[in-house]
């Protein structure tokens, strides 16, 4: 984990490592053991229950892959976060601009016939621009009006995903009862790697895209004066960084993260929009980037533990009989005790700016 | 253009307006009390969430609606003290907090209601709920009376609310401390101003009326429980309160628009006019995102958001 603080000494290196470690750790086990309390409470059997979970994410290969077809979007729409919440700004759109990339994508995978992998190229590029564009607004009203993008992303969640639903039952809606796209071409569809689980080439993108986060925040100046805006305001307006410009920019990249995350469910899985498709991925993406400490490496690894929280939730749904939105408990219970661990270093300072 | 004047100005409509209007204001008034003390109140959606799974179970389990209501209220009190802990106490992000409570109640709601009626709903499961209350006399009025004097009980006393909490917040030695810890906590605590209590108390308010708000979804305009049926509510009462520049008078004129908003919309449905639901349920956001880039830039509690500690 990177020093922050630029001041590294030898030992705060190290205290740095452990900590990184330890309160993540520390973290999923609290939210595990108070998530079994609630278990016990709605009459299922913790021990069963989590047994289940475990078998039901790592249990064999197949289902290890379909973990981490799961991690996937979590790890895209996580690295989205992690890119925002570095630059100081508070990107909850993650889902609407999922669903955005997904739209845009599914109209390039469905209309452009191009020839090859330039269809597959196209349907990339176009998811990335939805979320780009989704996520370029709150930023442009932040960076122009001063506007408070947590309250702009979260309304603009609901003005997403309503408006794919308007998509799927009208202009894009396939002939025929469903209210669904039609299907991407062949040629737009990303490579299968494992059959069984249909875990496909979006898992490899994730990864790459986690390292070029990485490349970014710590080795360019972009990145370098997005991590000064999230550090200290004034400290990089002083330094000649323009803050809301790159305030701006953060969150349309941030944006476009999340709309490869929608890009890749419908490039990859789906083949097709369908109305409602995401079951919070971008929710979520906000306990897999605070798990991972707002560290694109450490993103890959909080991804592929929601992902097997996911992929473990539907046995568990089978053999203790507990409902699938359990997950959701466990999840916000990390956020909680992450932050809570946290809270003397996990500082985002924005006295000037809330509002 | 004759249509939607027709829908516009009909009795009706004033009257789901008032009523769509309710449940935000009441979570954005105790949203209020929370704001001013300077911890954000987005935690409201999650609150809120809870009131309407308690609010629903207090109902089907003793039969009475306005148990109900109460039981949600002081669940509520449960969640903000949860939400008070780590934003106050252990001073964590406060926007990150409320995101963590919001997905725990969407959660919780879901895994409690289906642990109790079973995960395959084959029926919906129904429960007593509140009836209006007509004012006597005043329900007599021609086109004012059934438009303001009829609706349910927990209507009148959100709208009482509205002057109660401008007095507690500008005429009571209370609402000078949550102000004065709002806008500058470290004065306040020099004064002698405990300034952990005065958020805790604020955020315990806030609470409170939300998972009431959230309650009256439930038991209060339908007779059941559906997971996530706030549907960003909570959000909704939070712009009310930027949008009302954090006054109580300004909340509940944005809470009315939200809530006009919502009317306009559900008639939208009903009446057809060959505009597709989606986009009709799309209104109130859209709308909200306008009104606040109508307001623009509105200053809020100079501490709002801003962890306090003593050193």
């Amino acid at each position: 984990m990177s020093n922050d603080n630029g001041q590294s000494g030898r030992r705060s290196l190290l205290l740095n490592a452990v900590q990184g470690l330890l309160i993540p750790l520390l973290a999923v086990t609290g939210a595990l053991l108070v998530g079994s309390a609630v278990i016990a409470l709605v009459g299922a059997d913790p021990w069963k229950a989590y047994t289940a979970l475990y078998k039901g994410a790592f249990g064999s290969q197949v289902q290890f892959n379909m973990t981490l077809l799961n991690a996937t979007p979590l790890l895209l729409a996580g690295l989205a976060v992690v890119l925002a919440f570095r630059g100081g700004t508070f990107n909850i759109g993650g889902e609407g601009q999922l669903y955005m990339g997904a739209l845009f994508a599914t109209w390039a995978g469905t209309t452009l016939p191009l020839p090859g992998e330039l269809a597959l190229l196209a349907a990339l590029l176009a998811g990335l621009l939805g979320g780009l564009l989704w996520g370029a607004i709150p930023g442009y009203l932040k960076a122009t009006r001063g506007f408070n993008e947590v309250i702009t992303t979260i309304l603009l969640n609901y003005i997403a995903i309503w408006l794919v639903s308007y998509f799927v039952h009208g202009p894009m809606k396939e002939p025929g009862w469903n209210p669904q796209s039609r299907a991407v071409f062949e040629a737009a569809r990303l490579p299968i790697l494992d059959p069984r689980s249909g875990l496909n080439l979006g898992i490899v993108i994730a990864i790459l895209t986690a390292f070029l986060v990485y490349l970014l925040l710590e080795w360019t100046t972009l990145g370098f004066s997005i991590r000064m805006v999230g550090l200290n305001r004034t400290a990089a307006a002083y330094a000649g960084v323009n803050v809301p410009l790159t305030m701006a920019l953060t969150l349309g990249l941030s944006g476009a993260l999340a709309g490869l995350a929608g890009t890749v469910e419908v490039l990859g899985r789906q083949y097709r929009l369908l109305d409602g498709f995401s079951p919070g991925y971008g929710f979520d993406a906000i306990a897999v980037a605070l798990l991972a400490r707002l560290n694109p490496w450490g993103t890959i690894f909080s991804a592929i533990f929601f992902g097997a929280l996911r992929t473990g939730a539907n046995g568990m749904q089978v053999v203790a009989r507990l409902p699938v939105v359990v997950v959701y408990v466990l999840e916000g219970l990390v956020i909680l005790f992450t932050i809570a661990g946290n809270s003397g270093r996990f500082k985002l300072r924005r006295k000037a700016v809330m509002r | 253009m004759e249509s939607l004047f027709q829908l516009i100005f009909a009795g009706d409509f004033f009257y789901s307006t008032i009523r769509l209007a309710t449940p935000l204001l009441l979570a954005a008034l105790g949203g209020l009390f929370s704001e001013r003390a300077g911890v954000l109140s987005l935690g409201m959606e999650g609150m809120m969430l809870g009131g309407t799974l308690l609010g629903f179970l207090g109902s089907y389990f003793t039969g009475s609606p306005w148990l109900g209501i109460f039981i949600a209220a002081l669940g509520g009190l449960v969640v903000a003290l949860l939400y008070a802990l780590v934003t106050v106490t252990f001073r964590a992000d406060q926007v990150v907090a409320s995101v963590g409570i919001n997905i725990i109640m969407m959660g919780l709601t879901g895994v409690i209601y289906r642990g109790i009626f079973g995960t395959t709903l084959s029926q919906q499961i129904v429960a007593p709920a509140l009836k209006p209350l007509a004012i006597p006399g005043l329900a007599q009025i021609p086109f004012l009376g059934p438009v303001l004097f009829d609706h349910l009980a927990m209507v009148y006393v959100a709208f009482l609310l509205v002057p109660i909490t401008y007095h507690v917040l500008y005429h009571t030695t209370w609402g000078l401390k949550i102000r004065a810890v709002g806008e500058y906590p470290l004065a306040a605590d020099t004064l002698g101003v405990n300034v952990f209590l005065t958020r805790y108390l604020a955020i315990l308010v806030s609470g409170f009326l939300a998972s009431a708000a959230g309650a009256l979804l439930s038991i209060g305009y339908l007779n059941m429980f559906m997971e996530n049926m706030t549907a960003g509510r909570g959000f909704i009462a939070f712009s009310a309160i930027i949008f009302g520049k954090w006054t109580p008078l300004g909340t509940m004129a944005a809470c009315l628009v939200f809530g006009a908003a919502d009317a306009l919309q559900l008639r939208i449905q009903a009446f057809g006019l060959g505009l597709p639901y989606q986009l009709a349920v799309m209104f109130p956001y859209a709308i909200t995102l306008l009104a606040l880039l109508f307001v623009g830039r509105s200053q809020g509690p100079a501490a709002a958001a801003i962890p306090y500690s003593k050193d």
